[in-house]
Protein backbone atom coordinates (compact mmCIF):
# COMPACT_ATOMS: atom_id res chain seq x y z
CA UNK A 1 0.00 0.00 0.00
CA UNK A 2 1.26 3.38 -0.71
CA UNK A 3 1.45 5.75 1.67
CA UNK A 4 0.99 9.68 0.52
CA UNK A 5 2.96 12.19 2.31
CA UNK A 6 2.57 15.79 2.03
CA UNK A 7 5.33 18.36 2.90
CA UNK A 8 4.13 21.49 3.51
CA UNK A 9 6.50 24.41 2.61
CA UNK A 10 6.81 28.23 2.70
CA UNK A 11 8.41 30.64 0.71
CA UNK A 12 10.25 33.37 2.78
CA UNK A 13 12.16 36.13 2.29
CA UNK A 14 15.81 35.92 2.93
CA UNK A 15 16.19 36.65 6.84
CA UNK A 16 19.93 37.79 5.86
CA UNK A 17 17.66 40.86 3.56
CA UNK A 18 16.35 43.90 4.88
CA UNK A 19 12.87 42.75 5.03
CA UNK A 20 10.24 45.56 5.43
CA UNK A 21 6.32 46.07 5.38
CA UNK A 22 4.29 47.02 2.76
CA UNK A 23 1.76 49.80 3.48
CA UNK A 24 -1.06 47.82 4.14
CA UNK A 25 1.48 46.06 6.95
CA UNK A 26 2.26 42.43 5.11
CA UNK A 27 5.33 41.31 4.43
CA UNK A 28 7.25 43.49 1.73
CA UNK A 29 8.33 40.70 -0.68
CA UNK A 30 9.30 42.26 -3.81
CA UNK A 31 12.72 43.90 -2.49
CA UNK A 32 14.27 40.77 -0.74
CA UNK A 33 15.02 37.77 -2.05
CA UNK A 34 12.80 34.82 -1.10
CA UNK A 35 13.56 31.28 -0.92
CA UNK A 36 12.43 27.94 0.53
CA UNK A 37 12.10 28.32 4.32
CA UNK A 38 15.55 26.85 5.76
CA UNK A 39 13.07 24.67 8.60
CA UNK A 40 11.18 23.43 6.13
CA UNK A 41 14.35 21.55 4.25
CA UNK A 42 14.61 19.33 7.40
CA UNK A 43 10.73 18.30 6.94
CA UNK A 44 11.42 17.55 2.85
CA UNK A 45 14.71 15.84 3.88
CA UNK A 46 13.08 13.23 6.68
CA UNK A 47 9.96 13.15 4.14
CA UNK A 48 12.52 11.51 1.83
CA UNK A 49 14.56 9.29 4.86
CA UNK A 50 10.50 7.80 5.43
CA UNK A 51 9.90 7.57 2.02
CA UNK A 52 13.00 5.29 1.51
CA UNK A 53 12.22 3.17 4.10
CA UNK A 54 8.62 2.75 3.31
CA UNK A 55 7.69 0.04 0.17
CA UNK A 56 6.10 2.58 -2.02
CA UNK A 57 5.69 5.72 -1.28
CA UNK A 58 4.53 9.27 -2.92
CA UNK A 59 5.95 12.99 -1.58
CA UNK A 60 3.51 15.76 -2.75
CA UNK A 61 5.56 19.14 -1.33
CA UNK A 62 2.37 21.73 -1.24
CA UNK A 63 2.73 25.35 -0.49
CA UNK A 64 0.27 28.63 -0.56
CA UNK A 65 1.87 31.53 -1.66
CA UNK A 66 2.57 33.76 -5.14
CA UNK A 67 4.02 33.11 -8.25
CA UNK A 68 7.59 33.37 -6.69
CA UNK A 69 6.52 30.30 -4.50
CA UNK A 70 6.79 27.79 -7.06
CA UNK A 71 10.69 28.24 -6.50
CA UNK A 72 10.44 26.62 -2.93
CA UNK A 73 8.65 23.77 -4.73
CA UNK A 74 11.11 23.38 -7.35
CA UNK A 75 14.00 23.25 -4.53
CA UNK A 76 11.99 20.38 -2.60
CA UNK A 77 11.49 18.77 -6.44
CA UNK A 78 15.09 18.69 -6.94
CA UNK A 79 15.55 17.14 -3.35
CA UNK A 80 13.44 14.25 -4.52
CA UNK A 81 10.06 15.04 -3.95
CA UNK A 82 7.88 13.71 -6.65
CA UNK A 83 4.97 15.68 -7.35
CA UNK A 84 3.89 19.68 -6.47
CA UNK A 85 0.98 21.20 -5.87
CA UNK A 86 1.08 25.31 -5.61
CA UNK A 87 -2.23 27.25 -3.99
CA UNK A 88 -1.83 30.80 -6.12
CA UNK A 89 -4.73 33.26 -5.88
CA UNK A 90 -4.69 37.15 -5.34
CA UNK A 91 -7.39 37.14 -3.07
CA UNK A 92 -4.97 34.83 -0.97
CA UNK A 93 -2.98 38.52 -0.52
CA UNK A 94 -2.48 39.42 3.71
CA UNK A 95 -3.52 35.93 5.04
CA UNK A 96 -3.10 34.99 8.77
CA UNK A 97 -2.11 31.60 9.67
CA UNK A 98 -5.65 31.28 10.22
CA UNK A 99 -6.75 31.62 7.08
CA UNK A 100 -3.35 29.77 5.40
CA UNK A 101 -4.26 26.97 7.44
CA UNK A 102 -7.45 26.51 6.17
CA UNK A 103 -6.45 26.83 2.47
CA UNK A 104 -3.72 24.20 3.24
CA UNK A 105 -6.17 21.82 5.22
CA UNK A 106 -8.43 21.94 2.12
CA UNK A 107 -5.44 21.56 -0.28
CA UNK A 108 -4.14 18.33 1.72
CA UNK A 109 -7.49 17.09 1.44
CA UNK A 110 -8.15 17.42 -1.61
CA UNK A 111 -4.33 15.70 -2.15
CA UNK A 112 -4.81 13.11 -0.40
CA UNK A 113 -2.69 12.00 2.86
CA UNK A 114 -1.83 9.62 4.73
CA UNK A 115 0.82 11.69 6.82
CA UNK A 116 1.89 15.59 6.63
CA UNK A 117 4.85 16.57 7.30
CA UNK A 118 6.20 20.31 8.21
CA UNK A 119 8.64 22.30 9.65
CA UNK A 120 8.85 23.51 13.61
CA UNK A 121 7.92 27.18 12.51
CA UNK A 122 8.42 29.35 9.26
CA UNK A 123 11.75 31.62 9.43
CA UNK A 124 9.53 34.79 8.77
CA UNK A 125 6.39 34.52 11.12
CA UNK A 126 8.36 32.41 12.64
CA UNK A 127 4.87 31.57 15.39
CA UNK A 128 5.18 27.88 15.23
CA UNK A 129 1.57 27.38 15.65
CA UNK A 130 0.82 26.40 11.95
CA UNK A 131 1.34 22.26 12.13
CA UNK A 132 -0.91 22.26 15.41
CA UNK A 133 -3.53 24.00 13.78
CA UNK A 134 -3.35 22.12 10.69
CA UNK A 135 -4.59 18.91 12.94
CA UNK A 136 -6.71 20.71 14.57
CA UNK A 137 -8.35 21.05 11.60
CA UNK A 138 -7.70 17.65 9.71
CA UNK A 139 -8.98 15.85 13.02
CA UNK A 140 -5.72 13.66 12.84
CA UNK A 141 -2.94 13.58 15.83
CA UNK A 142 -0.30 15.75 16.15
CA UNK A 143 3.34 14.50 16.69
CA UNK A 144 5.20 17.56 16.44
CA UNK A 145 8.37 19.25 17.26
CA UNK A 146 10.10 15.93 16.45
CA UNK A 147 13.74 15.73 16.72
CA UNK A 148 13.57 12.06 15.46
CA UNK A 149 10.89 10.19 13.39
CA UNK A 150 9.47 6.89 11.98
CA UNK A 151 7.26 5.68 10.13
CA UNK A 152 6.24 1.82 10.62
CA UNK A 153 2.98 -0.53 9.77
CA UNK A 154 1.25 2.63 9.50
CA UNK A 155 2.30 4.08 12.94
CA UNK A 156 4.73 6.87 13.41
CA UNK A 157 7.01 7.08 16.72
CA UNK A 158 9.38 10.13 17.28
CA UNK A 159 11.35 12.15 19.93
CA UNK A 160 10.12 15.39 21.38
CA UNK A 161 12.61 17.14 22.83
CA UNK A 162 10.87 19.87 25.71
CA UNK A 163 12.41 22.05 27.92
CA UNK A 164 11.72 20.15 31.00
CA UNK A 165 11.69 16.61 29.81
CA UNK A 166 12.37 14.50 26.16
CA UNK A 167 9.21 12.36 25.49
CA UNK A 168 8.39 9.64 23.28
CA UNK A 169 5.57 9.69 21.19
CA UNK A 170 3.74 7.27 18.80
CA UNK A 171 0.81 8.01 16.96
CA UNK A 172 -1.67 6.15 13.81
CA UNK A 173 -1.54 7.20 10.57
CA UNK A 174 -3.02 9.33 9.48
CA UNK A 175 -1.03 11.95 11.52
CA UNK A 176 0.71 15.48 11.24
CA UNK A 177 4.49 15.39 12.11
CA UNK A 178 6.30 18.63 12.34
CA UNK A 179 10.19 18.06 12.72
CA UNK A 180 12.71 20.74 14.23
CA UNK A 181 16.36 21.51 12.89
CA UNK A 182 18.09 18.85 14.63
CA UNK A 183 16.20 15.71 12.71
CA UNK A 184 18.91 15.59 10.76
CA UNK A 185 20.43 17.60 8.30
CA UNK A 186 18.66 18.33 4.91
CA UNK A 187 20.77 16.96 1.93
CA UNK A 188 21.79 19.34 -0.95
CA UNK A 189 19.70 18.87 -4.61
CA UNK A 190 22.26 16.99 -6.82
CA UNK A 191 22.80 17.95 -10.37
CA UNK A 192 20.55 14.82 -11.29
CA UNK A 193 17.86 16.29 -9.34
CA UNK A 194 17.75 19.72 -10.56
CA UNK A 195 17.56 18.86 -13.55
CA UNK A 196 15.16 16.02 -12.57
CA UNK A 197 13.00 18.29 -10.58
CA UNK A 198 12.05 20.51 -13.68
CA UNK A 199 10.18 17.56 -15.19
CA UNK A 200 8.09 16.65 -12.10
CA UNK A 201 4.84 17.94 -12.35
CA UNK A 202 3.65 21.04 -10.75
CA UNK A 203 -0.12 21.67 -10.19
CA UNK A 204 -1.58 25.06 -9.41
CA UNK A 205 -4.95 25.30 -7.39
CA UNK A 206 -7.02 28.01 -6.95
CA UNK A 207 -9.66 29.12 -4.60
CA UNK A 208 -12.48 28.54 -6.60
CA UNK A 209 -11.13 24.07 -6.79
CA UNK A 210 -10.60 24.17 -3.08
CA UNK A 211 -14.25 25.58 -2.51
CA UNK A 212 -12.51 28.24 -0.36
CA UNK A 213 -14.68 31.64 -0.39
CA UNK A 214 -12.42 34.66 -0.78
CA UNK A 215 -13.87 36.25 2.13
CA UNK A 216 -12.55 33.93 4.15
CA UNK A 217 -8.89 34.23 3.25
CA UNK A 218 -6.34 37.23 3.20
CA UNK A 219 -6.47 40.63 4.84
CA UNK A 220 -10.29 40.34 4.95
CA UNK A 221 -10.50 37.04 6.00
CA UNK A 222 -7.86 36.77 8.77
CA UNK A 223 -8.93 36.47 12.17
CA UNK A 224 -5.73 39.03 13.63
CA UNK A 225 -5.13 42.52 12.27
CA UNK A 226 -1.78 44.32 12.78
CA UNK A 227 -2.46 47.98 13.64
CA UNK A 228 1.24 49.03 13.07
CA UNK A 229 4.45 47.96 12.24
CA UNK A 230 7.35 50.48 13.55
CA UNK A 231 11.15 50.18 12.44
CA UNK A 232 12.63 49.93 16.28
CA UNK A 233 15.71 52.46 16.53
CA UNK A 234 18.67 51.59 16.03
CA UNK A 235 20.42 50.80 19.07
CA UNK A 236 22.26 53.36 20.08
CA UNK A 237 26.21 53.60 19.60
CA UNK A 238 27.23 51.48 23.36
CA UNK A 239 30.63 52.01 24.32
CA UNK A 240 33.23 49.48 23.22
CA UNK A 241 37.08 49.35 24.51
CA UNK A 242 39.99 47.71 23.53
CA UNK A 243 41.05 44.51 25.69
CA UNK A 244 44.49 45.61 27.37
CA UNK A 245 44.58 43.48 30.15
CA UNK A 246 41.58 45.21 32.25
CA UNK A 247 38.81 44.13 29.41
CA UNK A 248 37.38 41.54 32.46
CA UNK A 249 37.33 44.49 34.77
CA UNK A 250 36.10 47.03 32.79
CA UNK A 251 33.43 45.32 31.80
CA UNK A 252 32.59 44.68 35.30
CA UNK A 253 32.97 48.17 36.12
CA UNK A 254 30.10 48.76 33.43
CA UNK A 255 27.95 45.80 35.11
CA UNK A 256 28.40 46.91 38.60
CA UNK A 257 27.19 50.51 37.15
CA UNK A 258 24.22 49.01 35.45
CA UNK A 259 23.33 47.69 39.24
CA UNK A 260 23.61 43.54 37.34
CA UNK A 261 26.15 42.87 40.19
CA UNK B 1 -15.27 43.98 35.10
CA UNK B 2 -14.53 40.97 32.16
CA UNK B 3 -12.90 37.71 33.21
CA UNK B 4 -9.59 36.70 31.25
CA UNK B 5 -8.91 32.80 31.11
CA UNK B 6 -4.98 33.01 31.87
CA UNK B 7 -3.59 29.48 31.45
CA UNK B 8 -1.22 28.39 34.42
CA UNK B 9 2.58 26.94 33.64
CA UNK B 10 3.41 24.83 36.94
CA UNK B 11 5.64 21.83 37.82
CA UNK B 12 3.83 19.85 40.47
CA UNK B 13 2.16 22.80 41.90
CA UNK B 14 5.17 25.20 41.73
CA UNK B 15 4.00 27.94 39.15
CA UNK B 16 7.07 29.42 37.04
CA UNK B 17 7.26 32.95 36.84
CA UNK B 18 6.37 33.84 33.38
CA UNK B 19 2.43 32.98 34.13
CA UNK B 20 2.77 35.07 37.60
CA UNK B 21 4.07 37.96 34.82
CA UNK B 22 1.19 37.13 32.66
CA UNK B 23 -1.32 37.68 35.63
CA UNK B 24 0.39 41.58 35.81
CA UNK B 25 -0.93 42.23 32.00
CA UNK B 26 -3.93 40.04 32.63
CA UNK B 27 -5.00 42.55 34.83
CA UNK B 28 -4.51 45.27 32.77
CA UNK B 29 -7.55 44.02 30.38
CA UNK B 30 -9.76 42.31 33.13
CA UNK B 31 -10.47 39.92 36.26
CA UNK B 32 -7.76 37.01 35.78
CA UNK B 33 -9.05 33.41 36.41
CA UNK B 34 -6.62 30.76 36.29
CA UNK B 35 -6.99 27.47 34.58
CA UNK B 36 -4.08 24.68 36.28
CA UNK B 37 -4.10 21.54 35.22
CA UNK B 38 -2.60 17.87 36.16
CA UNK B 39 -0.64 16.87 39.31
CA UNK B 40 -0.04 19.78 41.93
CA UNK B 41 -2.57 22.13 40.13
CA UNK B 42 -4.85 22.71 43.51
CA UNK B 43 -1.32 24.11 44.88
CA UNK B 44 -0.89 26.69 42.42
CA UNK B 45 -3.67 28.68 44.27
CA UNK B 46 -1.94 30.31 47.22
CA UNK B 47 0.48 32.09 44.91
CA UNK B 48 -1.99 32.92 41.77
CA UNK B 49 -4.09 34.40 44.52
CA UNK B 50 -1.28 36.60 45.88
CA UNK B 51 -1.27 37.99 42.31
CA UNK B 52 -4.53 38.54 41.41
CA UNK B 53 -6.12 35.48 40.15
CA UNK B 54 -10.17 36.05 41.41
CA UNK B 55 -10.72 32.01 40.80
CA UNK B 56 -8.65 29.12 39.97
CA UNK B 57 -10.13 26.61 37.89
CA UNK B 58 -8.47 23.25 38.56
CA UNK B 59 -8.77 19.61 36.91
CA UNK B 60 -6.34 16.41 37.05
CA UNK B 61 -6.42 13.38 35.09
CA UNK B 62 -3.75 10.56 33.62
CA UNK B 63 -4.61 12.25 30.44
CA UNK B 64 -2.53 15.06 30.88
CA UNK B 65 0.26 13.18 30.97
CA UNK B 66 -0.37 10.39 29.23
CA UNK B 67 -1.24 12.16 26.08
CA UNK B 68 0.31 14.83 24.12
CA UNK B 69 -1.24 18.35 24.24
CA UNK B 70 -5.08 17.73 22.64
CA UNK B 71 -6.24 16.58 26.60
CA UNK B 72 -5.22 20.42 27.89
CA UNK B 73 -6.70 21.74 25.04
CA UNK B 74 -9.93 20.01 25.69
CA UNK B 75 -9.70 21.03 29.49
CA UNK B 76 -9.03 24.87 28.52
CA UNK B 77 -12.17 24.79 26.13
CA UNK B 78 -14.33 23.65 29.12
CA UNK B 79 -12.77 26.70 30.79
CA UNK B 80 -12.95 28.82 27.90
CA UNK B 81 -17.37 27.40 28.25
CA UNK B 82 -17.77 27.79 31.79
CA UNK B 83 -16.18 31.74 32.28
CA UNK B 84 -17.14 33.25 28.80
CA UNK B 85 -13.79 35.63 28.84
CA UNK B 86 -13.02 38.88 27.11
CA UNK B 87 -9.67 36.95 26.02
CA UNK B 88 -7.40 33.73 26.61
CA UNK B 89 -3.64 33.87 28.01
CA UNK B 90 -1.27 31.61 27.76
CA UNK B 91 3.18 32.15 28.57
CA UNK B 92 4.74 31.35 25.15
CA UNK B 93 5.91 28.27 25.15
CA UNK B 94 6.54 25.77 22.50
CA UNK B 95 3.42 23.20 24.06
CA UNK B 96 1.57 26.68 25.32
CA UNK B 97 1.76 27.77 21.55
CA UNK B 98 -0.02 24.43 20.34
CA UNK B 99 -2.91 24.77 23.21
CA UNK B 100 -3.45 28.46 22.01
CA UNK B 101 -3.62 27.90 18.94
CA UNK B 102 -6.09 24.45 18.95
CA UNK B 103 -8.63 26.45 21.22
CA UNK B 104 -8.22 29.42 18.84
CA UNK B 105 -9.41 27.61 16.15
CA UNK B 106 -12.27 25.87 18.19
CA UNK B 107 -13.47 28.69 19.05
CA UNK B 108 -13.40 30.36 15.65
CA UNK B 109 -11.19 32.98 17.45
CA UNK B 110 -7.36 34.87 15.55
CA UNK B 111 -4.43 33.97 17.88
CA UNK B 112 -1.38 36.08 18.40
CA UNK B 113 1.97 34.72 19.43
CA UNK B 114 5.31 35.74 21.58
CA UNK B 115 3.11 39.44 22.44
CA UNK B 116 6.18 40.96 24.56
CA UNK B 117 3.53 44.00 25.55
CA UNK B 118 -0.33 43.85 25.84
CA UNK B 119 -2.86 46.43 26.48
CA UNK B 120 -6.44 47.34 26.57
CA UNK B 121 -7.55 48.61 23.19
CA UNK B 122 -11.11 49.89 22.01
CA UNK B 123 -11.50 46.88 20.19
CA UNK B 124 -10.08 44.39 22.74
CA UNK B 125 -5.97 43.72 24.01
CA UNK B 126 -3.50 45.27 21.59
CA UNK B 127 -0.32 43.00 21.22
CA UNK B 128 2.85 44.16 20.78
CA UNK B 129 5.41 42.00 18.77
CA UNK B 130 8.64 41.52 17.43
CA UNK B 131 9.19 41.06 14.12
CA UNK B 132 11.59 40.38 11.43
CA UNK B 133 14.76 39.46 13.87
CA UNK B 134 12.91 42.49 15.85
CA UNK B 135 14.04 44.83 14.05
CA UNK B 136 10.55 45.85 13.50
CA UNK B 137 7.92 46.12 16.51
CA UNK B 138 4.44 45.75 15.29
CA UNK B 139 0.87 46.17 17.30
CA UNK B 140 -1.68 43.70 16.48
CA UNK B 141 -5.06 42.66 17.83
CA UNK B 142 -7.23 39.83 17.25
CA UNK B 143 -10.10 40.61 15.08
CA UNK B 144 -12.83 37.74 15.33
CA UNK B 145 -13.67 36.02 18.24
CA UNK B 146 -12.18 36.06 21.72
CA UNK B 147 -8.20 36.93 21.70
CA UNK B 148 -5.81 34.15 22.36
CA UNK B 149 -2.34 35.60 23.04
CA UNK B 150 0.78 34.10 24.06
CA UNK B 151 2.80 36.26 25.87
CA UNK B 152 6.94 36.28 26.30
CA UNK B 153 8.59 35.82 29.37
CA UNK B 154 10.24 38.93 31.12
CA UNK B 155 7.16 40.83 28.80
CA UNK B 156 6.00 42.78 32.48
CA UNK B 157 7.07 42.76 36.26
CA UNK B 158 5.86 40.46 39.03
CA UNK B 159 3.19 41.73 41.30
CA UNK B 160 1.73 41.46 44.56
CA UNK B 161 -2.01 42.41 43.94
CA UNK B 162 -3.79 39.85 46.92
CA UNK B 163 -7.09 38.31 45.18
CA UNK B 164 -9.99 35.68 46.62
CA UNK B 165 -8.54 33.26 44.71
CA UNK B 166 -11.16 30.39 44.96
CA UNK B 167 -10.52 27.39 44.10
CA UNK B 168 -13.09 25.79 41.66
CA UNK B 169 -12.68 21.82 40.19
CA UNK B 170 -13.08 22.38 36.14
CA UNK B 171 -14.75 19.34 34.66
CA UNK B 172 -13.26 18.04 31.83
CA UNK B 173 -14.73 15.42 28.91
CA UNK B 174 -12.40 13.98 26.74
CA UNK B 175 -12.35 14.34 23.15
CA UNK B 176 -11.96 11.38 20.61
CA UNK B 177 -8.94 13.65 19.76
CA UNK B 178 -7.15 13.34 22.86
CA UNK B 179 -5.62 10.13 22.97
CA UNK B 180 -4.55 10.71 19.62
CA UNK B 181 -0.62 10.94 20.13
CA UNK B 182 0.75 8.63 23.24
CA UNK B 183 3.61 9.60 25.11
CA UNK B 184 4.97 6.78 25.88
CA UNK B 185 7.78 7.66 28.14
CA UNK B 186 9.14 10.60 29.19
CA UNK B 187 12.76 11.51 30.19
CA UNK B 188 13.10 14.70 32.74
CA UNK B 189 15.65 17.36 31.58
CA UNK B 190 18.76 17.27 34.01
CA UNK B 191 18.69 20.39 35.98
CA UNK B 192 21.64 22.00 35.90
CA UNK B 193 19.96 24.37 38.92
CA UNK B 194 20.71 27.08 36.66
CA UNK B 195 17.76 29.45 35.65
CA UNK B 196 15.42 28.66 32.79
CA UNK B 197 17.06 29.77 29.84
CA UNK B 198 13.64 31.63 28.39
CA UNK B 199 12.89 32.81 32.00
CA UNK B 200 16.46 33.89 33.34
CA UNK B 201 17.19 37.80 33.65
CA UNK B 202 20.44 37.28 32.78
CA UNK B 203 21.24 35.28 30.31
CA UNK B 204 25.31 34.38 29.46
CA UNK B 205 25.84 32.84 25.59
CA UNK B 206 29.13 31.03 24.07
CA UNK B 207 29.65 31.02 20.23
CA UNK B 208 31.81 29.89 17.68
CA UNK B 209 34.52 31.62 19.84
CA UNK B 210 34.50 28.83 22.68
CA UNK B 211 36.09 26.66 20.73
CA UNK B 212 35.21 23.70 22.04
CA UNK B 213 32.81 21.98 24.33
CA UNK B 214 35.63 21.38 27.00
CA UNK B 215 36.00 25.20 27.34
CA UNK B 216 32.23 25.76 27.48
CA UNK B 217 32.90 25.71 31.65
CA UNK B 218 34.73 29.20 31.24
CA UNK B 219 30.82 30.35 30.10
CA UNK B 220 29.42 28.78 32.82
CA UNK B 221 31.26 29.71 35.49
CA UNK B 222 30.63 33.56 34.39
CA UNK B 223 27.25 32.20 34.09
CA UNK B 224 26.98 31.11 37.74
CA UNK B 225 28.78 34.14 39.46
CA UNK B 226 25.33 36.28 38.35
CA UNK B 227 22.97 33.74 38.70
CA UNK B 228 22.38 33.50 34.98
CA UNK B 229 21.21 31.25 32.20
CA UNK B 230 23.44 29.69 29.61
CA UNK B 231 22.87 30.18 26.03
CA UNK B 232 24.59 29.01 23.17
CA UNK B 233 24.59 29.69 19.25
CA UNK B 234 23.71 27.58 16.44
CA UNK B 235 27.55 27.32 15.58
CA UNK B 236 28.51 25.94 18.90
CA UNK B 237 25.34 23.81 18.67
CA UNK B 238 25.97 22.58 15.44
CA UNK B 239 29.55 21.92 16.49
CA UNK B 240 27.95 19.54 19.57
CA UNK B 241 29.74 21.97 21.97
CA UNK B 242 26.43 22.66 23.69
CA UNK B 243 22.88 21.00 23.76
CA UNK B 244 20.18 22.49 21.70
CA UNK B 245 18.03 22.70 23.90
CA UNK B 246 20.36 25.81 25.34
CA UNK B 247 20.59 27.74 21.48
CA UNK B 248 19.76 30.89 21.52
CA UNK B 249 18.16 32.39 17.97
CA UNK B 250 16.05 31.65 15.03
CA UNK B 251 16.05 28.14 15.15
CA UNK B 252 16.37 28.31 18.87
CA UNK B 253 15.24 30.03 21.40
CA UNK B 254 13.61 33.61 21.82
CA UNK B 255 15.23 35.17 24.84
CA UNK B 256 14.55 38.35 26.27
CA UNK B 257 16.05 39.31 29.53
CA UNK B 258 17.56 41.77 31.37
CA UNK B 259 21.22 41.44 30.70
CA UNK B 260 22.67 39.22 27.78
CA UNK B 261 26.51 38.55 27.54
CA UNK B 262 27.69 37.13 24.39
CA UNK B 263 30.77 35.40 23.93
CA UNK B 264 32.74 34.50 21.17
CA UNK B 265 29.55 35.00 19.12
CA UNK B 266 29.45 37.32 15.79
CA UNK B 267 25.85 38.23 15.68
CA UNK B 268 24.82 36.50 12.55
CA UNK B 269 21.06 37.71 11.99
CA UNK B 270 19.40 34.26 12.74
CA UNK B 271 21.24 34.61 16.43
CA UNK B 272 19.91 38.45 16.58
CA UNK B 273 16.37 37.20 16.07
CA UNK B 274 16.63 35.59 18.85
CA UNK B 275 18.18 37.79 21.70
CA UNK B 276 18.04 41.34 19.91
CA UNK B 277 15.00 42.16 22.52
CA UNK B 278 17.14 42.12 25.49
CA UNK B 279 17.49 45.47 27.47
CA UNK B 280 21.02 45.48 28.18
CA UNK B 281 23.49 43.65 25.81
CA UNK B 282 27.12 42.98 26.22
CA UNK B 283 29.41 41.13 23.51
CA UNK B 284 33.65 40.01 24.38
CA UNK B 285 34.67 39.34 20.93
CA UNK B 286 38.01 38.82 19.18
CA UNK B 287 36.89 40.61 15.83
CA UNK B 288 36.44 44.27 16.30
CA UNK B 289 33.99 43.91 12.98
CA UNK B 290 31.89 41.23 14.48
CA UNK B 291 28.18 42.78 13.70
CA UNK B 292 27.17 41.72 17.05
CA UNK B 293 29.18 45.02 18.33
CA UNK B 294 26.70 47.16 16.60
CA UNK B 295 23.97 46.15 19.04
CA UNK B 296 25.57 46.12 21.56
CA UNK B 297 25.74 48.83 25.17
CA UNK B 298 29.25 47.87 26.04
CA UNK B 299 31.37 45.68 24.20
CA UNK B 300 35.09 44.44 24.24
CA UNK B 301 37.00 43.70 21.56
CA UNK B 302 39.43 40.81 22.85
CA UNK B 303 39.91 37.38 23.25
CA UNK B 304 37.18 35.76 25.33
CA UNK B 305 40.17 33.18 27.27
CA UNK B 306 41.36 36.18 29.22
CA UNK B 307 38.43 38.71 29.26
CA UNK B 308 36.00 36.29 30.34
CA UNK B 309 37.95 34.73 33.72
CA UNK B 310 38.87 37.80 34.46
CA UNK B 311 35.72 39.50 34.39
CA UNK B 312 34.31 36.23 36.58
CA UNK B 313 36.87 36.93 39.31
CA UNK B 314 35.80 39.94 39.31
CA UNK B 315 32.11 39.89 39.67
CA UNK B 316 32.75 37.07 42.77
CA UNK B 317 35.18 39.52 44.36
CA UNK B 318 32.63 42.26 44.28
CA UNK B 319 29.73 40.23 45.35
CA UNK B 320 32.43 39.11 48.36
Amino acid sequence: MSLRIVVCVKYVPDATGDRQFTEDLTVNRDDVDGLLSELDEYAVEQALQIADEADDAEITVLTVGPEDAKDALRKALSMGADKAIHVEDDDLHGSDVMATSLVLAKAIEKAGYDLVITGMASTDGTMGVLPAILAERLGVPQVTLLSEVKVEDGVVTGRRDGDSASEQLEASLPALVSVTDQSGEARYPSFKGIMAAKKKPVESWDLEELEIESDEVGLEGSWTAVDSATQRPARTAGTIVKDEGEGGKSLAEFLAGQKFI
Amino acid sequence: MAEVLVYVDHVDGAVRKPTLELLTLARRIGEPVAVALGAGAEATAAVLAEHGAVKVLTADAPEFSDYLVVPKVDALQAAYAAVSPAAVLLPSSAENKEIGARLAVRIGSGIITDATDLEAGDEGPVATQAAFAASFSTKSRVSKGTPVITVKPNSAPVEAAPAAGTVEALAVTFGALATGTKVTSRTPRESTGRPELTEAAIVVSGGRGVNGAENFHIIEALADSLGAAVGASRAAVDAGWYPHSNQVGQTGKSVSPQLYIASGISGAIQHRAGMQTSKTIVAINKDAEAPIFDLVDYGVVGDLFAVVPQLTDEIKARKG
